[in-house]
């Protein structure tokens, strides 16, 4: 077994290692206070090519292994949340729809412009009464003549605010249920399509989450992606390899922690002594080190096996639950060892404490991903 | 114009080396591997030269195989081809000069590019030996090149001791890059892309018929003394008294 990285990896690493801690770190807080990623960082992101990391070279972007995105994640999750997610959407679930079902058409005209950044993308799906169970979304798209009128209201959808094309399950046939869900490309300026209350949240702040509101919304009928029903069975695709992503940020993110944590904890003097002299402080940063050790194996296998093509809905699941419940594990034990300070708004622990909390959530909860494994387990 | 730029690499200068058993070198596992940092700044105005008057950046590395990985960051940079003189062990900076010169009289470049020192031994000797064995001018410390190619030649603004000095060379001349000459670009996704196609040249350094045999040898290294820790005084009576007394620096 070969672990070592493709050279041309390991170059990108070290781009990603420096800008992170030249150009993002110094401005996470101002980002957290300000809500909002300056201009000028997003147009770094885009010249490195962060936009396009997933997208097939083809199609403008550059096609790099699932290892290599895992790679890139871990390393742009060092940091404030919101600059990882901010290129998330183009490179997962808001495009890869369009790489997997979309026509030679749709790829044409969305691929390369997601690629670069210029135009961002969203995947909405979620609705308020219908997360877990996608089953029950309401939203409903009617044809009409060579166009679909959509109706419903989405919510939870990062990057709602700013993305110049979303992709959104809507119902074409009821009582198929799931296999009733259709997936749309639908741009904004769309008639009839607008977006609602951005949410105030936890964590993720620079980040927005939008409600996305259709009312009569026409949609042109070469925007519907894969054909009438194949809407869920698209984003069940798209999601093995998210939920791969998720768990390379979580790893990025321990990582962050137990360097943190390590360096407060050899210069925080109680006693007479630097607290990394206490067993039970030791303790602490070795569990995150295992744990952090645990995780990277799991995410880099299952990266490499997803990269030669196998299925990997059990170990996908399986890495997202072990790599998010560690990394908010990890998150507790850094505030822990920060004591006080890790309560204090301005400290790195306290903000990755509340991001790190919703990676348990989305792109499927860890009850929902038990399921999946269990029902994997039982196939 | 032609630009050949040299990249030494060198150990992380922000990890903590330790000195080897037998006190000549320092332990090298471990120890990622980067350009040195002048270096960079060195391929950073090669590619700003090329932009702005067109022509070629040749980078070059006078080293083991695994600086392949340096070159190819600088051609991920945006350097259009490289040449990696196989040589292993550490060689002293007249022999990396004498590599260097000999690449140089075949490659005939307008201008080398070298970081002015290289972060691991701080020698700060190649450009100049260089400069020397071609019989070329030389501006070292450099913080400002205007090169001018219709009249073939450059000016160079130095950082020397409590200023600044503006010289003029004729070209071809060897110029080394100080801290304040740019801030280099990255090696981007698109970048690293492009240099995967690019051409890095294999050349064992025993074919250039150069002697790299070693004038300068290690006798030993010492690590930095450990620092000991502070102590407390009562008042500014002690602490002056300390100093003139114990310390002996007043
Ligand atoms: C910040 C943020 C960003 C988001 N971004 C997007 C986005 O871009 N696009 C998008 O479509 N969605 C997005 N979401 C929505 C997210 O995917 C959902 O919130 C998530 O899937 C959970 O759905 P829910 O909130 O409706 O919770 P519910 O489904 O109501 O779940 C509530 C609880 O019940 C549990 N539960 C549910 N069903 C079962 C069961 N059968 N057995 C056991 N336990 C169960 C869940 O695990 C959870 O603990 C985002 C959410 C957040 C918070």
């Amino acid at each position: 077994m070969d672990f070592t990285l493709p050279e041309e990896l390991l170059i990108f690493r070290d781009t990603l290692r420096k800008f992170v801690e030249k150009e993002l770190e110094p401005i996470s807080e101002q980002v957290e206070e300000e809500d909002h990623i300056p201009d000028r960082i997003v147009e770094k992101m885009k010249d490195l090519g962060l936009f396009g990391l997933a997208i097939p070279s083809e199609h403008g972007g550059y096609g790099m292994s699932v290892l290599g995105q895992c790679v890139a994640m871990e390393e742009l999750s060092r940091t404030n949340a919101c600059f990882r997610t901010r290129i998330g959407t183009n490179n997962g679930i808001g495009s890869m729809g369009i790489v997997i079902a979309g026509t030679e058409e749709q790829k044409r005209k969305y691929l390369p412009r997601l690629a670069s950044g210029a135009m961002t993308g969203a995947f909405a799906l979620t609705e308020p009464n219908a997360g877990s169970d996608a089953s029950a979304i309401r939203t409903t798209a009617v044809r009409k003549g060579d166009k679909y009128i959509l109706n419903g209201t989405k919510h939870f959808i990062t990057n709602g605010d700013i993305a110049g094309l979303s992709t959104v399950m809507a119902l074409t046939d009821r009582p198929k249920g799931t296999k009733g869900i259709s997936a749309f490309l639908v741009e904004e300026g769309f008639p009839g399509f607008s977006v609602g209350k951005i949410e105030r949240k936890m964590g993720f702040r620079g980040s927005h989450t939008c409600e996305l509101l259709f009312d009569d919304c026409e949609v042109p009928a070469e925007n519907l992606l894969g054909r009438e029903g194949e809407g869920f069975r698209i984003a069940m695709q798209v999601l093995d390899k998210g939920r791969l992503m998720m768990g390379a940020c979580a790893l990025g993110a321990i990582e962050r922690l137990i360097e943190l944590s390590t360096t407060f904890a050899k210069t925080r003097v109680t006693f007479g002594e630097p607290i990394i002299n206490r067993q039970a402080i030791q303790w602490m940063l070795v569990n995150m080190a295992i744990d952090a050790y645990a995780v990277r194996n799991a995410v880099y296998h299952a990266a490499w096996k997803l990269d030669r093509g196998e299925r990997v809905t059990k170990e996908a699941a399986m890495v997202k639950v072990l790599a998010t419940e560690t990394a908010c594990r990890a998150a507790d034990s850094a505030v822990q060892i920060h004591g006080g300070m890790g309560y204090m708004k301005g400290m790195a622990v306290e903000r990755f404490y509340r991001d790190l909390r919703l990676l348990r959530i989305y792109e499927g909860t860890s009850e929902i991903l038990r399921m999946i494994v269990a029902r994997e387990m039982s196939r | 114009m032609k630009i050949l730029v040299t990249l030494k690499p060198v150990p992380n200068p922000d990890e903590k080396v330790k000195v080897r058993e037998d006190g000549k070198g320092i332990v090298r596992e471990n120890i990622k591997t980067v350009v040195n940092p002048f270096c960079e700044i060195a391929v950073e105005e090669g590619l700003r030269i090329r932009e702005a008057h067109g022509g070629e950046v040749v980078v070059l590395t006078v080293g083991p195989r695994e600086s392949d990985q340096q070159l190819r960051t600088a051609l991920a940079m945006g350097a259009d081809r490289g040449i990696l003189v196989e040589a292993a062990g550490d060689l002293d900076s007249l022999a990396v000069a004498k590599v260097i010169a000999k690449v140089a009289a075949e490659e005939k470049p307008d201008l080398v590019l070298n970081g002015k020192q290289a972060v691991d031994d701080d020698n700060n000797q190649v450009g100049q030996i260089l400069a020397a064995l071609l019989s070329w001018p030389q501006a070292t410390f450099v913080s400002k090149l205007e090169p001018d190619m219709g009249c073939r030649k450059a000016k160079a603004t130095r950082e020397v001791d409590g200023g600044l000095e503006t010289i003029e060379v004729p070209l071809p001349a060897v110029i080394t890059a100080d801290l304040r000459l740019n801030e280099p670009r990255y090696a981007s996704l698109p970048g690293i892309m492009k240099a995967k196609k690019k051409e890095v040249k294999l050349v064992p350094v025993a074919s250039l018929g150069v002697d790299t045999k070693p004038k300068v040898r290690v006798l030993s290294l010492t690590p930095p003394r450990q620092r000991s820790g502070g102590r407390k005084v009562a008042d500014v009576a002690e602490l002056v008294s300390l100093l003139s007394n114990e310390a002996k620096i007043l």
